[in-house]
Formats: structure tokens, C-alpha cells, sequence
């Protein structure tokens, strides 16, 4: 049994039932790419849900795939658009903090899952995190797929146990009159962390802005800082 | 002639909402969130049941109640929710951090009491 989607068969044909007749005398060596593993329950589970869609004719294969690549499309360089805009148009900023989803939308950002997003404000007072402890809800929309480290049990948990010793451990060190603030996402709302504009960039332009904004920053575990673009 | 705006207030106040049509806590309410174990995959965090914090504030539109929906009873119906804020000096005993930090969280009415 696969557990890629779009591999799911048309459940006719066993897949490999002809002889192979591979090819292996190229010169880089390498372990042969398989499954190491079997699949575990939950895995199981998904496979056999998705063949059954895919047998009633509720969606098809391509269709799996083609929403496989509109979560693909979505990467950080989108949020980090949204953040520069907001550090240049104050009514943009405004509308944002009031009505992520909808400030994003009008931006043209569309939100293909129907969360909500509600845009938290670092300040000079308050610091943002989010996480989501019970399993890896992100603002996908905006930013992609979540890093790895964010599904990691050990973030999820100490994020909201130990949020200060966390974003230590990013190199992020918060003074004490700071307030941390620590969102957790369990419902329909997911968060994006609107960044402080760092101090020098007043000669910079929207796009040069933008390129200063990276996906960690909008998390929450570190701070947005010039001479660190991404390319 | 002098209009006045609002001075028709419509047929508003003579309308009684129903069961559910309005939120019960509103922002500042202190509230426990319930400290259930019902079978099943519920989003309210372990670590938060039976605890203490206030509302932030209401969380509009109503959201589809997925504990329901989830175990196939009333498909779409819809619940009110909110962001409600747990000190978390008061939810983690020897917490390090500043006595200002805090978690901030969304939690479904009907596991809300107030306080």
C-alpha cells in the first residue's frame, strides 16, 4: 500500500505486477529510495480513506494533486509582502490587526483552508509566539508549510511551558518588562506575528523591506534584523 | 425637517434573540474552562481544563462546533468562541518568566463557566 497521494490507484490494476527491469549500473552510489518502515495506523487510516473518496467519485486523484500543489505555492515570502506592506500603509496595518483574513484577502491573498487569522503586534511591550500544542495548525495560507521544528512535540510543549527559555535557545532574549505572549491554536484562528520594523530601514523601500522579513520572525521566535536578506 | 439619525431603533429591541444567537461571556468575563474528559478527540488542551482566565474577547463569526460535527450530531451547527488569557505564572507553579507572560488561547462556549 502507497501513502502517497495521487499514487492511489485506479483499483483495478495491482500496482507492480510486470517484471522490472532496472537499470543500475549508473556510477553514484546510493541506497535505493523505499519505504523503510510500514506504515503506521494513522497512515493506514489515510490511505484507506482517501482510496474510498477517490472510489466514490467524491474527488479524483488530480484533484488531491492539484491541492497538494496550491499548499506547495504557499511560502513565507507571501507573509513577509504582508508585513513590509503593513510597516508602509498605517490603514493597511490598521485593517490587518483588526481583520487578518480579510486585510490578506484584499491584498490577494486567499485563504484556500477557511481559517481566520488574527495578526498579533510585537511592540516595545509585547512580545508574540505561536504554536499550537495539539498538533501543527499554521497560517498556511500565508506562509506555506510549517517548519519541521514547529511539529516537533518538544516546541509544542515548551512553548507554552517555558516560552523565555525557548526563544533563548533561538538566540531571542526578551527583558523582563517584556510581556510574552504565547498564542496556542487550537480552534479556526490561526496567527501570524507582525514583526517590529527594525530601527534603519527608514530609506528602504516596500520590497527591500520585505526581503528583511523571514518565516521565524513571523512565528515569533526571533526578531526581524537588517543584514540578514534572504535571497 | 430634522432627521435624527438612529432615532428609529427598528423592530430590533422588541426581538427576543434565541438560544445560542448570543455570546454568553463577553471581553473581561473571568471563566473556568471545564475540566471534562469526554472519549474522543477534543481541541481543548489537557493543560488548560479546569483552569482559570478571562476573555480577551468574542471571536466572530460563529465557528462550525467540529465536537459535534466530528461524532456526526448536527452538522453545522455553529457555536460562539473566544480568545481567553491564562496567566501562566498561575498555570505552570515555579514559571520563570515575567509575572506578565501569559498564553492566549481559543476555547468553545461550551466549555466555558464563568467565575
Amino acid at each position: 500500500m502507497t501513502t502517497h497521494p495521487g499514487s492511489a490507484g485506479d483499483g483495478q490494476h495491482p500496482p507492480h505486477d510486470h517484471d522490472h527491469d532496472h537499470d543500475h549500473d549508473h556510477d553514484h552510489p546510493h541506497a535505493p529510495i523505499a519505504q523503510e518502515t510500514e506504515p503506521s495506523y494513522f497512515e493506514l487510516m489515510e490511505t484507506a480513506i482517501r482510496e474510498l473518496l477517490v472510489e466514490r467519485k467524491l474527488f479524483g486523484p488530480d484533484e488531491i494533486r492539484r491541492q497538494i500543489e496550491v499548499l506547495d505555492s504557499r511560502t513565507p515570502a507571501l507573509g513577509a509582502k504582508v508585513v513590509a506592506r503593513a510597516w508602509v500603509d498605517p490603514s493597511f496595518r490598521e485593517k490587518l490587526l483588526e481583520n487578518g483574513r480579510e486585510a490578506c484577502e484584499e491584498f490577494g491573498i486567499s485563504f484556500y483552508d477557511d481559517t481566520e487569522l488574527i495578526v498579533l503586534e510585537n511592540t516595545e511591550a509585547v512580545h508574540n509566539l505561536i504554536v499550537c500544542t495539539l498538533c501543527s495548525c499554521y497560517p498556511r495560507p500565508v506562509l506555506g508549510l510549517p517548519p519541521d521544528w514547529y511539529k516537533a512535540r518538544n516546541y509544542r510543549a515548551r512553548a507554552v511551558i517555558e516560552p523565555r527559555k525557548v526563544l533563548a535557545e533561538f538566540g531571542t532574549f526578551i527583558p523582563d518588562e517584556v510581556e510574552v505572549r504565547v498564542s496556542d491554536s487550537t480552534a479556526a484562528v490561526r496567527f501570524l506575528v507582525l514583526p517590529m520594523r527594525p530601527a534603519g530601514t527608514d530609506h528602504y523601500d516596500e520590497e527591500q523591506l520585505a526581503s528583511l522579513v523571514t518565516r521565524d520572525a513571523m512565528i515569533g521566535v526571533i526578531p526581524v534584523r537588517t543584514g540578514q536578506e534572504t535571497a | 425637517m430634522n432627521f435624527k439619525l438612529n432615532s428609529n431603533p427598528g423592530p430590533k429591541r422588541h426581538v427576543v434573540p434565541a438560544f445560542g444567537e448570543t455570546p454568553i461571556f463577553s471581553r473581561g468575563d473571568r471563566v473556568r474552562v471545564l475540566n471534562r474528559s469526554p472519549i474522543g478527540h477534543y481541541r481543548v488542551p489537557i493543560y488548560l481544563r479546569g483552569r482559570a482566565g478571562v476573555v480577551e474577547r468574542v471571536l466572530e463569526p460563529r465557528q462550525l462546533d467540529n465536537e459535534r460535527e466530528g461524532f456526526g450530531l448536527n452538522a453545522g451547527d455553529k457555536r460562539h468562541y473566544y480568545r481567553v488569557v491564562f496567566s501562566l505564572q498561575e498555570l505552570w507553579p515555579g514559571y520563570a518568566g515575567s509575572p506578565s507572560d501569559n498564553l492566549r488561547i481559543e476555547v468553545f462556549e461550551t466549555w466555558l463557566e464563568r467565575i
